[in-house]
């Protein structure tokens, strides 16, 4: 059992929470995993690693509550336990001094990017970051991106904070004006990350992307996280997640990743109503 | 029991275990075989005629006293006969189920040369069931405390055989697994209708009761590495991480959806109960009335497809590239499933996988085989026939052609040698790898093999991690 240190929402549906976990805070490194397990008939699921504290070993994760198992776990308060906690999967983010580095993050994206921005700026990299939301209120991790970062842009969809438009659109802006850029790292959604190598891809700039395939054991023991790059499968748990995202075949991982779309909806649909009756009795006993 | 003569004995039939019947059974996933009787056991029991050189035992890999216990059961001393297989075999409830008999013991029963061998493998399950269901799995005595600590990674039966000697001999021994589960393949493999878990649970049980230390979530490489569980205390280490890198066929259309590897699908059925959906939270693919194609001839082939029957599947499937004499599976396993109504097709390859526009697995193209002359394996090379290709409709493909090893332990233990096909290269005798203080055994050694073997490879690490800890002082 994995004790829950703090809890907050730091958008809406999205929730950070720190979680004791001495070892892993310890061993992890930008770009890593932990696989969450809430309770004995839940189902595994991949998170990425935002930050750890030595100090009080701790990791921090930040959830989007989407299906049932995240909007399970965004429903945990502070003093709550997780069941199972593994960690830390996956090989870290390959970080070397490229020059200037770029960190994208779309949405929650922008607390995958966050650690490996981190480490780019450790490792004497001029960084800039360019973080998105739908909205104002969706955007996340400003204030820690700004402490790490030498330039962080805002953008939101709608204009109401920031730059109006597409993370996307912003890096184009500095490509076309002639701003020197290295390398970039896009985490978000899959059609922004695709859209990002899309961008990049003419400029020849090593550009690389965090794959979010379903998984089950996270050791390469399954092969259900299996993706296309380069042509040639790989086990996204194991060999990456973080590949080139030139080569990344984004039409196959989309596709992959609506498997279980209906069951999704399903187990979804029960949550919610299972938390709605749960609520009514509380009520009614009040 | 003196009192019948051999050629009485010769006369008992072998006797049937009590099974669930196959229409009742494909739509559950309870266990298939019920067990014998008392009297079904003792009736099996004294068509033994007690060989003075028992040939079976030369063809069990750890050497089970099989004429001893089956005396004892003839005598109906059930408990005595149970710790007799036990001074042997840590495992008798799941080896009495899964272990292939049929090539190892009972395949030397003198009986059998000209009626059918002895049903050792039905006296061995019933025995260690008789065991359990009346007293719980009995717990040794320990020796005193040695002040020395093993770390052993990998909970299947090579890992849990060994923890078990281990702590009866004095040691302290924590057990580090991947999973949130324990006991390996025999939890996240080995179907519920084949093996109940709860058979498996009690066997951990007992050893925690014993004063193993299990710590699950534990990847060793990533968690920890073996260089750091050395460093930390642990004055030896023994690596019993199975086989577990899924092969896939390297063919066209892989990765469409509803294509899985066995483990993959095993384990969501199994581990994560993906049967009992939404209940538990986990999915997979819906088969019910709809095809499904498994490649592959071994057992865990026949896990997949029995599974994906009892999940609603309309027609299930075994796609075999040789033909039914190769194949590896037991030969229980087999028949069970021919009752079942699984379809056999043997002699046939996939060369393609079909999808539809939306990427979903539509159907699969297959090429006929001939048989040629034996390969390596000594089994005859399939080779493929020009122009035979033709096409089937299927939903759901399970690929189950075997498992690498898991680079894992190797990529963070560069200094242990391994073989080309990532193997870990130990001393037969002791599984002494090539790293002081370590060893390893089980799948990981072996590549794929066999429950009892991982089990024998776990015993027989701990007699030499004993001799070292002693040497070691
Ligand atoms: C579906 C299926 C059916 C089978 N049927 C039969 C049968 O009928 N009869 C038979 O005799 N054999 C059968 N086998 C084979 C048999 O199960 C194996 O040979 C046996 O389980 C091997 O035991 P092991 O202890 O070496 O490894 P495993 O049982 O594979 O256990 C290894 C354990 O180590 C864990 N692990 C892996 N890496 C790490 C790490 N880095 N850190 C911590 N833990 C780790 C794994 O999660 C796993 O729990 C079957 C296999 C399968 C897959
Ligand atoms: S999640 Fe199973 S192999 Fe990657």
């Amino acid at each position: 059992m994995y004790k829950i240190l703090s809890a907050e929402f730091i958008a809406p549906n999205v929730k950070k929470l720190v979680i004791e976990a001495p070892k892993i805070a310890r061993k992890r490194q930008a770009g890593q995993f932990v696989i969450i397990r809430t309770s004995d008939n839940g189902e595994r699921v991949p998170l990425t690693i935002a930050d750890s504290n030595l100090d009080e070993g701790s990791i921090t994760i930040i959830v989007q509550g989407i299906g049932k198992t995240t909007k399970e776990l965004n429903a945990h308060e502070q003093g709550d336990y997780i069941l199972d906690v593994v960690g830390p999967l996956g090989k870290p983010s390959h970080i070397e001094k490229f020059g200037v580095a770029v960190s994208i993050g779309g949405g929650v994206g922008t607390a995958i990017a966050y650690p490996t921005a981190v480490a780019l700026k450790r490792a004497g990299n001029y960084t800039i970051s360019i973080i998105g939301g739908r909205s104002k209120e969706y955007v996340i991790l400003e204030d820690e991106m700004k402490k790490v970062c030498d330039e962080v842009f805002v953008t939101t969809d709608d204009g109401s904070y920031g730059y109006h438009g597409f993370v996307t659109q912003k890096l184009k802006e500095l490509i076309d004006a002639k701003r020197q850029i290295d390398f970039v790292l896009a985490i978000g959604p899959i059609p922004m990350m695709r859209a990002v190598a899309e961008v990049t891809r003419k400029p020849k700039i090593k550009t690389v992307v965090s794959l979010n395939p379903i998984m089950v054991d996270g050791t390469g023991m399954c092969g259900g996280c299996r993706a296309t790059v380069d042509n040639k499968t790989v086990f996204v748990c194991v060999d990456g997640p973080e590949f080139d995202a030139h080569k990344v075949d984004f039409e196959t991982l989309e596709r992959r990743n609506r498997t279980y779309k209906s069951d999704e909806e399903t187990a979804l649909n029960n949550y919610m109503c299972r938390s709605e009756e749960a609520m009514l009795k509380a009520a009614n006993q009040k | 029991m003196s009192k019948l003569s051999n050629k009485e004995r010769m006369k008992i039939p072998r006797q049937n275990m009590p099974e669930q019947d196959s229409l009742t059974r494909r739509n559950n996933f309870g266990e298939v075989n019920l067990g014998f009787t008392e009297e079904l056991a003792k009736m099996e029991a004294l068509r033994c005629i007690q060989c003075p050189k028992p040939t079976c035992v030369e063809g069990c890999p750890v050497g089970v006293k099989i004429r001893d216990f089956i005396s004892l059961v003839a005598e109906g001393d059930y408990l005595g006969a149970a710790a007799k297989i036990k001074e042997d075999n840590m495992l008798p409830a799941v080896c009495g189920r899964v272990c292939p008999q049929e090539e190892q013991c009972e395949i030397k029963c003198i009986v059998g040369k000209k009626n059918e061998p002895v049903a050792i493998g039905r006296l061995e399950r019933f025995v260690a069931d008789y065991e359990r269901d009346l007293v719980g799995i009995r717990t040794p005595q320990l020796k005193p405390k040695t002040g020395k600590k093993v770390a052993i990674i990998g909970s299947g039966p090579a890992g849990l055989s060994c923890a078990g000697d281990l702590i009866q001999m004095g040691h302290d021994v924590t057990v580090f697994e991947a999973l949130h589960e324990l006991g390996g393949v025999l939890i996240y493999g080995i179907p519920e209708f084949r093996l109940p878990k709860d058979i498996v649970k009690a066997e951990v049980e007992s050893l925690k009761k014993l004063g193993v230390d299990f710590q699950t979530n534990a990847v060793i490489g990533f968690t920890d590495t073996v260089d750091e569980l050395m460093a930390n205390g642990y004055d030896s280490v023994f690596i019993a991480v199975g086989a577990g890198l899924p092969y896939f066929l390297k063919i066209e259309g892989e990765n469409l959806n509803g294509v899985y590897s066995a483990n993959e699908f095993l384990t969501r059925v199994n581990l994560m109960k993906a049967y009992l959906f939404p209940e538990y939270d986990t999915p997979v693919f819906h088969v019910k009335d709809k095809n499904v194609a498994v490649f592959g001839g071994g057992n865990t082939a026949m896990d997949a497809v029995r599974t994906s029957k009892r999940l609603g599947a309309k027609n299930a499937y075994i796609i075999y590239r040789r033909s039914d004499v190769e194949m590896p599976a037991r030969k229980e396993e087999i028949h069970h499933a021919k009752e079942e109504g699984i379809e056999f097709l043997f002699l046939s390859n996939p060369v393609e996988f079909i999808g539809d526009k939306d990427g979903w697995l539509k159907g699969v193209k297959l090429q006929k085989m001939e048989l040629g002359e034996p390969d390596a394996s000594g089994r005859r090379r399939p080779i493929p026939v020009a122009g035979s290709e033709y096409i089937i409709d299927i939903d759901m493909a399970v690929i189950a052609i075997g498992n690498g090893s898991n680079p894992i332990i190797q990529k963070t233990t560069p200094d242990l040698q391994y073989n080309k096909w990532g193997n870990i290269v130990v001393n037969e005798q002791t599984m002494q790898t090539s790293k002081k203080g370590v060893f390893a055994g089980g799948d990981i050694v072996t590549g794929g093999a066999t429950v009892i073997l991982a089990m024998g490879a776990g015993r027989k690490a701990a007699a030499a991690i004993n001799e070292y800890l002693k040497s070691s002082n």
